[in-house]
């Protein structure tokens, strides 16, 4: 291509703003704006739905005794509950963070690879579809956990083929997501933006690509073996011809715990822009966050059989897993005692995003306390597969890895739509939020410690109180959740008018551009000095 | 509302919801709250590692959020307060990465001695196998050829059916109650194996202070010595299919004399039960075996009237196997399709003849088919002939 062509496209854009019309705009995009727009609206959608499952798993277990479904659908429900928010809401939103984000963030015109971005969305719906319409077909949609174990993913009827092709498709996706983010990174960083001048959401997301590259076709391997299992007579995990159901938990784990850190890193990201912003203090220890990051990541490919203690591994295999789950506290505990101290004799304001920032401290570390508990193999033993884990992870995924992606909405809903989002709105979202998932989620610790397993549909009457706080903390939650769509759509319609900086104490190249930034920005590269890097 | 109202109405939901807290504890639900102690050697070493990192955990806690309340309190801009701008301390960082180390270092050393506590399993006195079955549970007392079949009680399986108006508390320990329960001696090694025959299933009672994988074509080991007499009561804990929820586990702990008898009666039982395999039968003393069969076994797919639940499992009522010859009837019982286990391990040759008979001829199987050279009587040996 010549240079004049290359100079008439550059100055058109910059003097209309050039932006497509129609479905077409959406259908075709390449623009990375659009294309994290469409993910996180996306993501937003498949909460909801899988949202909406969790308040039929919550209504069935406000009473001992079956009232509303039957034992197999509530079955299904737990699974694709499961399936839908790992793979259609935090991964998706995630992904659309760091499209809107990332860029702007570097200093790059776009991500470097628009095309493939635009297949990476839009394979979701298609994935969704496939997986979703399982409820309509004979035996009903999955339901033996979304951790596909055999021989029971295998008695699934027609809606098998179904969800070993929906997985493919996710994973696929998320390949080319992180494909696109790490040659983003690596190629179009803005002169003077060297790595270690980052931001920090951008290195939790190279990290966060690699993890992606490295596991996502662990699992689409671990499936297609099931996939053969059953249509095409192997025996992969079939004793009787040779195989072990247990060499399927190993491979699913292999990729299972790294994808656990897939979903918290971009979240860690996140408030570490937020907290520095609203402490008007730069980040702490910026080198030791990217070491401990990355540390994570590489311990998280050591750690999977801790999934799976009670399969009965030999003496030395559980010693291995514990002390290499234990060992993944450190670098966490240096994360949190890094947002800690950057806090510290800050001048701190409590904006909604700060607030949900400083949710995801305090409820990220419960999460992480029973976590620390549960890798001690032998009390293991007794809390697997009881609600106790159940609260564990729900603490790290919603007041953790949720809350951190709902706090970087607030923090950059502004940035996008051009107006301040309703802080009033947004305080009640927060506090109501806070209240209804620890009433979710903290009584589960006490059910599961006395005996309650999990995934099942009915349960002792000694049981019963509890679950009945549970569900009314689960239906609090849900309904609280209303107020956030709410905001978003009263912010993106009007409001006041939000400056390019935004935040008083906002850093980094993002908030050099107007609010909302041209559909094309930094068509020419910024340059970068120490001065200007991130916060 | 102002921001102000908003925040003294959420100290004032925290209040209730600790008072709420509290009431439930002190009304005598403190059992529904920690780990239990259990009543083996592993149990007790088990609950006092919990507890130690329990209280190391809630320690860290107190600590690490005492630190950020205060900060968040001190370090706000409304008290006209200037931020520092410091953004490292080698000697601070050093200091949270040291500590840390140290604690873990301190909770791994109990920790691996119980669980090298645990994988002891040599010496045992006697074995117990256990198998999972969807959706129930086999015991073999390896020595002394005792062996059963244990499933939900049969009243229970009546009040957990959907829409049955039965209520939860209307029977003792609902869900979690059996028809054959295990007993088993106290004061004594007990090797406890566990295995499975369709899909995974996780044998777990909390009073014994682990659960183990029940895993198709693997058998895990480990061990057991109960010091107390009484009932111990658990669940499977590994998701298994529909009835995962309802397929409990009860261990009646007894002394060794009571255990002795027990043995003694419970063989004599099984000889009787192999003496009647090659007895004939009459209509009317299968129909009511087969009933009562049906209702522990067949009960929760085909469900009470036989009519299945569409798209999952098929209707029994006027069905092609129901109605159609005998035999095809009695390979699918033995041997199971897709979804619907094989029944030739589980129920012995009598047990099947009844519940086929009983299938032939209720809800209309049999009238519906009178003069077309249907088989309405199915004896155990034709049972034997078909294995």
């Amino acid at each position: 291509m010549s240079e004049a062509v290359i100079h008439d496209h550059d100055s058109h854009d910059d003097h209309h703003d050039h932006k497509p019309t129609g479905i077409g705009r959406w259908l075709f995009s390449t623009n990375h704006k659009d294309i994290g727009t469409m993910y996180l609206v996306f993501a937003l959608i498949m909460f909801f739905i899988g949202g909406a499952m969790a308040m039929v798993i919550r209504l069935e277990l406000f009473q001992p005794g079956m009232q509303y479904v039957d034992p197999q659908f509530f079955n299904s429900m737990t699974t694709v509950h499961a399936l839908v928010m790992i793979f259609g809401a935090l991964m998706p939103a995630g992904v659309g963070l760091a499209n809107w984000m990332i860029p702007i963030m570097i200093g790059a015109p776009d991500m470097a690879m628009p095309r493939m971005n635009n297949m990476s969305f839009w394979i979701l719906p298609f994935a969704f579809t496939l997986l979703l319409s399982t409820f309509f077909m004979a035996g009903g949609a999955p339901a033996g956990g979304w951790t596909m174990y055999p021989p029971l993913v295998l008695q699934l009827d027609h809606g098998f083929p179904f969800l070993i092709f929906a997985v493919h498709f996710l994973g696929i996706s998320s390949i080319m997501g992180a494909i696109n983010i790490i040659a983003t990174v690596f190629n179009m960083r803005a002169p003077g933006m060297t790595f270690m001048r980052l931001p920090l959401f951008v290195w939790t997301w190279i990290i966060t690509a690699f993890l992606l590259i490295a596991s996502m076709p662990v699992l689409a391997g671990a499936v297609t073996m099931l996939l053969t299992d059953k249509y095409f007579g192997t025996a992969f995990f079939n004793a009787a011809g040779g195989g072990d159901p247990v060499m399927f938990q190993h491979v699913f784990w292999f990729f299972g715990h790294p994808e656990v850190y897939i979903l918290v890193l971009p979240s860690f990201g996140v408030i570490s822009q937020i907290i520095p912003t609203f402490s008007r203090k730069p980040l702490f220890g910026y080198a030791s966050m990217v070491y401990a990051t990355a540390s994570i990541a590489f311990l998280s490919f050591f750690v999977w059989a801790h999934h799976m203690f009670t399969v009965g591994m030999p003496l030395t295999g559980e010693l291995f897993f514990m002390y290499a789950t234990m060992s993944i506290a450190v670098p966490t505990g240096v994360k949190i005692f890094n947002w800690m101290a950057t806090m510290w004799k800050g001048a701190m304001t409590f904006e909604t995003p700060m607030l949900f920032a400083i949710g995801v401290l305090f409820m990220f570390s419960i999460g992480g306390f029973s976590g620390l508990m549960m890798g001690i193999t032998p009390v293991d033993f007794q809390y697997h597969d009881t609600y106790f884990i159940v609260a564990h992870f729900h603490y790290v995924i919603v007041p953790g890895i949720i809350f951190g992606i709902i706090g970087g909405v607030y923090f950059w809903l502004p940035k996008w739509t051009g107006h301040m989002y309703d802080e009033t709105l947004g305080k009640w979202h927060f506090w109501l939020s806070t209240i209804s998932v620890n009433i979710l989620f903290f009584p589960m610790h006490f059910v599961g410690l006395a005996g309650m397993p999990r995934r099942i549909p009915d349960y002792n009457v000694q049981f019963t109180d509890w679950n009945q706080i549970i569900s009314l903390g689960g239906f609090a939650f849900g309904l609280s959740q209303l107020i956030f769509v709410w905001v978003i759509i009263k912010c993106v319609r009007g409001g006041e008018k939000a400056t390019d900086q935004v935040w008083e104490g906002a850093h980094g190249l993002e908030w050099t551009l107007p609010s909302p930034p041209p559909f094309h920005s930094f068509t020419t590269p910024p340059q970068v000095t120490d001065a200007t890097a991130h916060s | 509302m102002s921001f102000n109202k908003l925040k003294q109405t959420v100290l004032g939901l925290i209040a209730v919801s600790l008072l709420l807290v509290s009431g439930v504890v002190s009304a005598g639900y403190g059992d529904t709250l920690n780990l239990i102690e259990g009543v083996t050697p592993t149990s007790q070493k088990v609950y006092e590692l919990h507890m130690i990192i329990l209280y190391i955990v809630t320690i860290i806690g107190i600590a690490v959020f005492g630190v950020m309340c205060w900060s968040i309190y001190h370090h706000r801009k409304s008290r006209g307060v200037t931020p520092a701008t410091f953004h490292h301390s080698t000697a601070a960082e050093i200091t949270w990465t040291i500590i840390p180390i140290l604690i873990l270092v301190a909770m791994a050393i109990p920790a691996t001695k119980t669980l090298i506590f645990m994988e002891k399993t040599g010496d045992a006195e006697m074995t117990l196998k256990v198998t999972g079955y969807q959706w129930k549970w086999k015991y073999d007392y390896m020595e002394e050829g005792i062996s059963f079949f244990s499933a939900l009680h049969p009243d229970h399986n009546e009040v957990r059916k959907q829409g049955s108006g039965l209520d939860p508390n209307s029977v003792d320990n609902y869900l979690l109650d059996v028809d054959n329960p295990i007993v088993l001696p106290i004061n004594t090694k007990i090797r406890i194996v566990t295995t499975a025959a369709d899909v995974i299933h996780a044998w777990w009672v909390p009073a014994l202070g682990w659960k183990r994988d029940a895993i198709p074509g693997f058998i895990n080991d480990n061990w057991t010595y109960i010091e107390e007499p009484g009932v111990y009561r658990g669940q499977c804990a590994e998701l298994c299919g529909r009835d995962h929820g309802f397929m409990p586990i009860v261990i009646n702990a007894v002394s060794k004399e009571e255990y002795v008898a027990w043995v003694e009666e419970k063989k004599a039982e099984q000889e009787a039960a192999a003496a009647s395999a090659s007895k004939t039968f009459t209509k009317d003393e299968l129909m009511s075996k087969g009933e009562q069969i049906y209702g522990t076994q067949c009960v929760a797919c085909h469900q009470g009237e036989g009519q299945g639940i569409e798209g999952m499992f098929p209707a029994l009522v006027n069905s092609a196997i129901t109605t159609g010859p005998a035999a095809d009837h009695i390979d699918i019982v033995l041997n199971g399709k897709n979804l619907m286990p094989a029944f030739k391990e589980q129920l012995n040759d009598a047990d099947l003849a009844a519940v086929i008979t009983f299938e032939r001829n209720k809800w209309g199987n049999y009238e519906s088919t009178t003069g077309n050279g249907h088989t309405d009587v199915v004896q155990p040996a034709d049972i034997k002939a078909a294995r």
